[in-house]
């Protein structure tokens, strides 16, 4: 089913989307001239999947559990902010603050990311298959982020447990964070996130960071590094 | 929050059509900015002609004519809405203090190019009362301002222009302006608000005179404490910079005809061929420039 958004409000179209009739087969829509509006696909429960066929504006896919959304061009900001579960997949490139806080799911981007990608994530899988830009994944809880590419500075700044998986450059490490050592059971996983995003890169090529455990609680010992 | 909006053209192809192109981006971006508008459009005239973009205020349009035309001989005074356009061979140096003596009206711009038409309201009344549509020109900027830290007034909105066809747009806010703004009165600059920005494009006109806009730009990422995309536009092009944080937005969509900058895409999604364009964010801290 088509949804033209240059015939059809917004609000028409995520409601739809919202509420869909579980007795219904119909579970494939595309949404058509999206030309940036924000917070397409927000909030979503289904699993359905959608395509996107265009650019999209901020909060793609925000909140969503369950459905399959594919953006088959760039997305703003805060794409699958807050995701719960399913996936979205962005064919072009994703501005600040991708998979910010959210709590699982896959995100994969093909393209760059900018800064702050992974932003306090709380269990997400993001894959990443160009760079990422500075402060990416920073406050991370749980999760995993793979850079393909590059990643800023002030990688990993203040981070909690997520795993962080770079094959290229990382310009600087942020508070807290250091590299890790790869294990077995790590390159399995990210021989996974990889297999899931379409990449058949070897674990071999990428390094781990993760946190140094130094700043979880306030030390008056620490307080040049904060 | 603020909406910023700018269109370079590469080839000549749009120059009839550029006020339309700006016009559409400036209305899509009045969630982002519903206090205020404003905007620089650029149309060399090949000619020793200057213009100077002067808004009444208050001022009849006659009353401003009958006096202006005792001082000054002009070859056209354009009116537009409640602004003028003065055309004249007279240098800057001649007009400026005989504009400043008009104590009512605001001088928003001057130059061999610039034409600047700025004005409290909804960017989509603002459009509308000044013709934006039927603008020409190789080059554009606009603002569509959610006020801040200073008034919502013609002098509070942007774009600021302190220099001869020179002009700034800003999406942010600065921290350091009252410092600065003393430093630059101290060596001769003049301000007419209290708004931050307005020091940013002081700052720029007064580092121009020594240096390009790209080292201006560039100098400016240590002396401009603060929040900020900018989008500074000269005679042959215009600059963007985004501070070092990044937080305030900004895509850039570039095709073999044109380049257009805006705060969200949304505000490019009319524009021809957008869907083939490269599109990129600017990465913070870089200076991105066009024309010269």
């Amino acid at each position: 089913m088509i949804l033209d958004l240059k015939k059809l409000k917004l609000r028409y179209v995520n409601e739809k989307l919202q509420n869909i009739d579980r007795k219904k087969n119909k579970r494939d829509f595309v949404i058509s001239n999206p030309e940036g509006n924000h917070a397409i696909c927000a909030g979503l429960t289904e699993n359905i999947d959608v395509t996107i066929k265009g650019h999209v504006g901020y909060y793609c896919g925000g909140m969503n559990q369950n459905a399959n959304i594919i953006v088959d061009g760039n997305v703003g900001t805060g794409v699958a902010e807050n995701m719960m579960s399913g996936k979205v997949h962005v064919k072009g490139n994703a501005s600040q603050s991708a998979g910010a806080t959210a709590h699982g799911g896959t995100l994969i981007i093909d393209g760059d990311a900018s800064s702050r990608c992974g932003i306090s994530m709380k269990g997400i899988d993001i894959i990443v298959k160009g760079s990422v830009g500075h402060m990416s994944a920073f406050m991370a809880q749980s999760g995993n982020l793979v850079v393909c590419g590059d990643a800023g500075e002030a990688l990993g700044d203040s981070l909690y447990e997520t795993d962080i998986y770079v094959k290229g450059r990382v310009k600087s490490l942020g508070a807290d964070c250091e590299e890790k050592k790869m294990s077995k059971k790590h390159k399995t996983k990210l021989k996974e996130l990889l297999k899931k995003a379409g990449s058949n890169i070897k674990p071999e090529h990428f390094k781990r960071y993760g946190s140094a455990r130094k700043l979880y609680n306030f030390n008056i010992d620490n307080v040049s590094n904060y | 929050m603020c909406g910023i909006v700018g269109i370079y053209l590469k080839s000549k192809k749009f120059e009839k059509s550029l006020g339309g192109m700006l016009s559409k981006m400036l209305v899509s971006m009045e969630s982002r900015g519903p206090d205020s508008a404003g905007f620089a459009i650029y149309n060399s005239d090949k000619n020793k002609i200057y213009k100077y973009s002067v808004c009444l205020n208050e001022m009849s349009f006659e009353k401003f004519k009958k006096e202006i035309k005792k001082k000054v001989k002009f070859t056209t005074i354009e009116k537009n809405s409640d602004h003028v356009i003065l055309k004249s061979i007279e240098k800057p140096n001649e007009i400026l203090p005989i504009l400043e003596d008009f104590s009512t009206i605001s001088l928003v711009g001057y130059g061999k190019s610039i034409e600047i038409f700025k004005q409290v309201g909804k960017p989509s009344n603002v459009v509308k009362k000044f013709n934006l549509g039927n603008f020409s020109g190789t080059h554009a900027i606009g603002h569509t301002r959610m006020a801040t830290e200073s008034a919502i007034t013609t002098d509070g909105s942007h774009p600021y222009s302190t220099g001869e066809d020179e002009c700034l747009v800003h999406n942010g806010s600065l921290s350091n302006h009252n410092n600065l703004r003393r430093k630059l009165k101290k060596s001769g600059s003049k301000f007419s608000s209290d708004n931050d920005t307005e020091v940013a494009a002081g700052y720029i006109s007064d580092s121009l005179k020594k240096r390009n806009l790209k080292q201006t730009l560039n100098k400016g990422l240590n002396d401009l404490d603060g929040f900020y995309t900018f989008i500074a536009g000269t005679h042959s092009g215009f600059a963007v910079l985004r501070d070092e944080i990044a937080c305030k937005p900004a895509v850039i969509a570039e095709t073999k005809d044109y380049v257009a900058i805006s705060s969200e895409f949304q505000a490019m999604a009319h524009l021809p061929n957008v869907n083939n364009a490269k599109i990129f964010e600017p990465e913070p801290g870089i200076v991105y420039s066009w024309g010269k």
